[in-house]
């Protein structure tokens, strides 16, 4: 497959307020892309893996940055940075969760550019699918990666459906873990999803990983106060510390009373194509000790139902080790 | 033209006109004939209900450089092949290497991941607008020689550019933040300590 040095030509639409935004992706339709940041898109086009007739640019739309304080928690425009989201004082004090999963995605370059809604909304990673091949994610009849020959070692322990390929993004986990919800808008209005149900597997759409429609906007992110202050612990295991998506992380928030834990969200990232929230491991550690024994008698719980591909059982042990160290520290 | 030229990657070169100046030709008749959409775009601009106008001025160094831009071109391609600024080098283009790291707005960027058509009015500075009016070197491009930090070269106008913007919000950082501050670089040739030696001297915390 020959490289390519630059983008193909392309319409480009650069609007500034968001409802000519809407107006247009509604008028593009299919034939539209939306960008943010841009740091998805780019590679799609410049591989020729994916085309489009007009690029839908967003990031002049000032009313879609910023990160503002509302009565029960806080609002993060879809295209606040990376950067910003890391560094916001506000997002630091309540959700410290969110500031350090933002803070290590991929580098402090692409940081500054890439925003937290395009963080969230990116396809997900697999190299056969993003070299252009006709697997089933690019509406074609086979995966390339399942086979005991494919490259799998980064790919999905769970709720495969024909496509293994898992969730690339690192502050997807911790918003699921905040309970945060995820505010779409079109032409037609606005509507509301829950962070868990934003994200979509292949058994419900094989060929996107969110529930946003052709012509929708994801535009706000909401974090609610009930996790605010909790505590929290993320961690992110990658090959290199910068550039690399995540093999295994993990997103935790703890309600602890007289060090005991009251309630807990637990949610791992890059193990299925959404990021997996371990119920099961949160509903055994309500009311039990904050500590390493809770964490090690509980640990094995979170990867159940696990299915290791042939190149990615490691990721068995280290999503329990992860889970453990959320728990014990 | 444009397509052909890119979409064959390596095009064939005769030995009266190199590929740089075969390109410059084209963007030349280019712009003479977009003038007129141009204009009328520019009336729809406001709304961005209309495809975005070709003929921009951009903020580079510290001038206006008028320039024909595709609506999908990338601020790498435009700084080298359009206004001549070959000192951005492009390594990966995908945002993987660091080596065509630029200031927009004193914030370092891959020029190669940000399209022309986003730096419209922003300030825009490359390798070629660190050193002083007068061609004295930065202080990081002094120290980059005294601690030879690069070895091959090839990474080191975007190690330059991220170094002056870590020193320009954090005038002596530490060794940490500095390594923080260089690791969206890469160095094939592994001299990162040497250009870590470099950001340190450059801050005057090296003797």
């Amino acid at each position: 497959m020959p490289s390519h040095d630059v983008m193909p030509n392309m319409e480009l639409y650069q609007p500034v307020q968001v409802e000519d935004a809407l107006a247009i992706a509604d008028r593009l339709a299919d034939r539209g892309w939306l960008v943010g940041g841009g740091q998805d898109t780019y590679g799609w086009l410049k591989d020729r893996a994916k085309e489009t007739d007009a690029m839908i640019d967003l990031s002049a739309i000032e009313s879609l940055r910023g990160v503002r304080e509302t009565s029960d928690g806080i609002e993060i425009g879809a295209l606040t940075t990376l950067t910003e989201v890391a560094n916001n004082s506000v997002i630091q004090d309540k959700f410290s969760l969110l500031s350090q999963a933002a803070g290590v995605v991929a580098s402090p370059q692409i940081r500054n550019i890439g925003t937290l809604g395009g963080n969230v909304s990116q396809d997900v990673r697999c190299w056969y699918y993003r070299r252009g091949l006709s697997c089933y994610r690019a509406g074609g009849n086979l995966c390339y990666a399942d086979t005991p020959q494919g490259m799998n070692r980064e790919h999905s322990l769970f709720e495969t459906s024909r496509c293994v390929a898992a969730s690339p993004s690192d502050t997807a986990p911790a918003l699921v873990a905040l309970d945060a919800t995820m505010v779409i808008r079109s032409v037609d209005g606005e509507r509301s999803l829950a962070a868990q149900d934003y994200f979509v597997g292949p058994a419900n759409d094989i060929e996107s990983t969110t529930a946003l429609r052709t012509g929708e906007i994801l535009t706000t992110v909401r974090i609610p106060n009930t996790w605010a202050n909790a505590t929290f612990y993320f961690e992110k295991v990658a090959d290199r510390n910068v550039w690399d998506f995540s093999l295994v992380n993990v997103a935790a928030a703890f309600k602890v009373s007289g060090g005991n834990v009251e309630d807990s969200r637990i949610v791992c990232g890059a193990v299925q194509c959404t990021p997996r929230r371990v119920t099961n491991v949160e509903n055994a550690i309500q009311g039990q000790a904050k500590n390493a024994a809770t964490a090690e008698s509980v640990a094995a719980m979170a990867t159940d139902g696990a299915r290791a591909l042939a190149h990615n059982s490691f990721k068995i042990p280290l999503m329990q080790n992860l889970v453990k160290r959320a728990i014990s520290a | 033209m444009y397509s052909n030229t890119t979409k064959n990657g390596a095009m064939s070169v005769n030995s009266k006109l190199t590929r740089r100046r075969f390109i410059k030709g084209v963007i030349f008749s280019g712009a003479a004939a977009t003038t007129g959409t141009g204009m009328y775009l520019a009336a729809n601009a406001q709304s961005g209900q209309s495809a975005a106008e070709r003929l921009v001025t951009l903020n580079i160094n510290g001038r206006n450089r008028p320039v024909d831009v595709l609506p999908s071109e990338t601020l790498a391609y435009t700084l080298r092949y359009k206004l001549d600024m070959t000192g951005t080098k492009i390594g990966c283009n995908r945002g993987e290497c660091g080596a065509c790291t630029v200031l927009i707005e004193g914030v370092p960027n891959y020029s190669c991941s940000v399209l022309t058509h986003n730096v419209k009015g922003k300030a825009v500075i490359s390798i070629e607008g660190v050193k002083a009016a007068d061609g004295t070197l930065h202080a990081v491009q002094q120290a980059f020689i005294a601690e030879n930090s690069p070895q091959c070269g090839f990474c080191t106008p975007g190690q330059v550019m991220s170094a002056v913007a870590l020193l320009n919000n954090n005038p002596r950082p530490t060794r940490s933040e500095a390594i923080d501050a260089m690791s969206g670089n890469l160095c094939r040739c592994g001299a990162y300590e040497h250009y870590i030696n470099g950001v340190m001297r450059a801050s005057g915390q090296l003797a």
